[in-house]
């Protein structure tokens, strides 16, 4: 016997797949600003060996780096509570998000700042501009533009990564997606649509930040 | 009183004895040029000279600003010494009207529309005026030294030094770099220059430093230094040039 295909059940939970949706989005979207944020910080405290900022952020990008997302996550949600922290879900899964994107972004800007140019650094110098001048005015912003793709390709890492978070009942896409299908039992329909969202969201993120880095490149000319 | 005026200036790096005891005078206005074999620490003695390497004795001191073996305010002595490299280092982000602009506005804290002022000035000053939106990528490497002369000129310094700055360029476009040299010389500007291009040297400068080993072994006016070598060193080094 044939097996019959049946997508009929996705209005009844557009609106719920609608919020998952959302909720992968910020979890992404807020992970990726504070994670490159923590990374610009942990990138300008290993360049300059800025004592105790340096040793600890060393110790923290090895630990998110080599350690499972789900282990981490879970540390964060059962294991902080023992020593006084508790938080809920989202707040659980945002914190992972934020620390793991953070470590990765701060090997990923780390490379781009050493790659500035020994001659801009000298000619910055030679210009009297302090140790923090030549880094905003002449190193952040074509490090940038060099790390973006790879920035890019994390944070899409990362949002997918983020499906993880429903084992905790974040309520992100693939903790409704269990939700559905539990209620369904349409395990294919339900994974096959979860599989076409991510995609899509996937290759928007891409996109999207591909594009921001194209204007970025581009708005030299206008500006 | 000399404009810049080093004296005992020593510098090693580790073990290696690169600068042994500099003594240089340098008038305003005048133009001198450092000559000698590569590496006799003529980079090194440049570099020295606005701070980019520390010293490890003797004091340097420019229109009054000193530096007491490495110990001084650097970021005034920089102010008033300007350097033009041999790969002109531009930055790539910023157009050239951006990259004389930005020094002032950084470090002067000199408002926008005066900075632009300033660069269009200097640009000019490099006959680039036209080029004010160009990038780095989008000049010759003859138009990127020119822009990278203007911005060190947009910080009003009191010298400037040129570090082989016609090395880097293919021969058709040395002369344009060379041209605005001379004008710079002609107009007062205090330089200090290394340089290969020895007619040049000859023709412009006041004073010529030939160096050997770390030391000025000879010193003085060009026409009568290469017309008369006082020392056998000297001597090979003009019959290299050949
Ligand atoms: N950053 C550096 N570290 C170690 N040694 C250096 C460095 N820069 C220059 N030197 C050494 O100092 C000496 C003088 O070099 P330099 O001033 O560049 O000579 P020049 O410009 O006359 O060719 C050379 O022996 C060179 O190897
Ligand atoms: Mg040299």
């Amino acid at each position: 016997m044939a097996y019959q295909f049946d997508f009929t059940f996705i209005p009844d939970y557009a609106g719920m797949l609608g919020q998952g949706v959302a909720y992968t989005l910020g979890l992404t979207v807020f992970g990726g600003v504070l994670g490159i944020a923590i990374g610009i910080g942990g990138a300008i405290s290993r360049l300059w060996k800025i004592r105790p900022f340096d040793g600890l952020y060393q110790c923290y990008v090895e630990l998110f780096r080599n350690t499972p997302f789900l282990v981490q996550l879970f540390l964060i949600f059962f294991g902080l509570p023992s020593l006084g922290i508790k938080l809920v879900e989202w707040q659980a899964a945002m914190l992972a998000m934020v620390l793991n994107l953070g470590a990765y972004s701060t090997e990923i800007i780390r490379a781009g700042l050493q790659a500035t140019p020994k001659g801009q650094l000298e000619a910055a110098e030679s210009l009297a501009f302090t140790r923090r001048e030549t880094f905003f005015y002449v190193m952040l912003r074509p490090a940038l533009l060099k790390v973006w793709p790879a920035l890019s390709s994390q944070l899409v890492i990362s949002m997918l990564g983020s499906s993880v978070c429903s084992q905790i009942s974040a309520e992100e896409l693939t903790f409704v997606a269990n939700f559905i299908q539990s209620r369904n039992f349409r395990a294919f329909e339900t994974y096959f649509l979860t599989t076409a969202i991510y995609f899509g969201l996937a290759v928007m993120i891409r996109q999207l930040l591909g594009a921001i880095g194209r204007y970025a490149i581009a708005r030299r000319a206008a500006s | 009183m000399p404009l810049v005026q080093t004296n005992r200036l020593h510098k090693f790096y580790g073990t290696n004895h690169v600068l042994k005891g500099i003594k240089l005078d340098v008038e305003e206005g005048e133009v001198v040029t450092i000559i000698g074999r590569s590496g006799s620490g003529k980079s090194t003695l440049l570099r020295t000279l606005n701070g980019l390497e520390s010293i490890d004795d003797g004091t340097i001191e420019v229109d009054g600003t000193a530096l007491v073996a490495g110990e001084g305010d650097l970021r005034a002595l920089r102010q008033k010494v300007g350097m033009v490299f041999q790969q002109f280092n531009l930055f790539p982000h910023l157009s050239a009207g951006q990259n004389v602009m930005l020094a002032p506005q950084v470090v002067k804290g000199t408002n926008k529309r005066e900075a632009a002022e300033i660069a269009r000035e200097m640009l000019a000053r490099v006959g680039l005026d036209q080029k004010f939106d160009a990038f780095p990528d989008q000049l010759s490497g003859g138009q990127q030294q020119r822009v990278a002369i203007a911005r060190a000129l947009a910080m009003s310094p009191k010298v400037l030094l040129c570090d082989e700055i016609t090395s880097a360029l293919d021969p058709e476009l040395v002369n344009e770099v060379l041209t605005v040299v001379r004008r710079l010389a002609s107009e007062g500007m205090t330089l200090i220059m290394v340089t290969h291009e020895m007619r040049f040297a000859r023709e412009v400068s006041d004073k010529l430093v030939f160096m050997h080993e770390g030391r000025v072994h000879e010193s003085g006016h060009p026409q009568e230094m290469f017309a008369q070598p006082a020392t056998p060193e000297f001597a090979n080094f003009i019959r290299s040039l050949h």
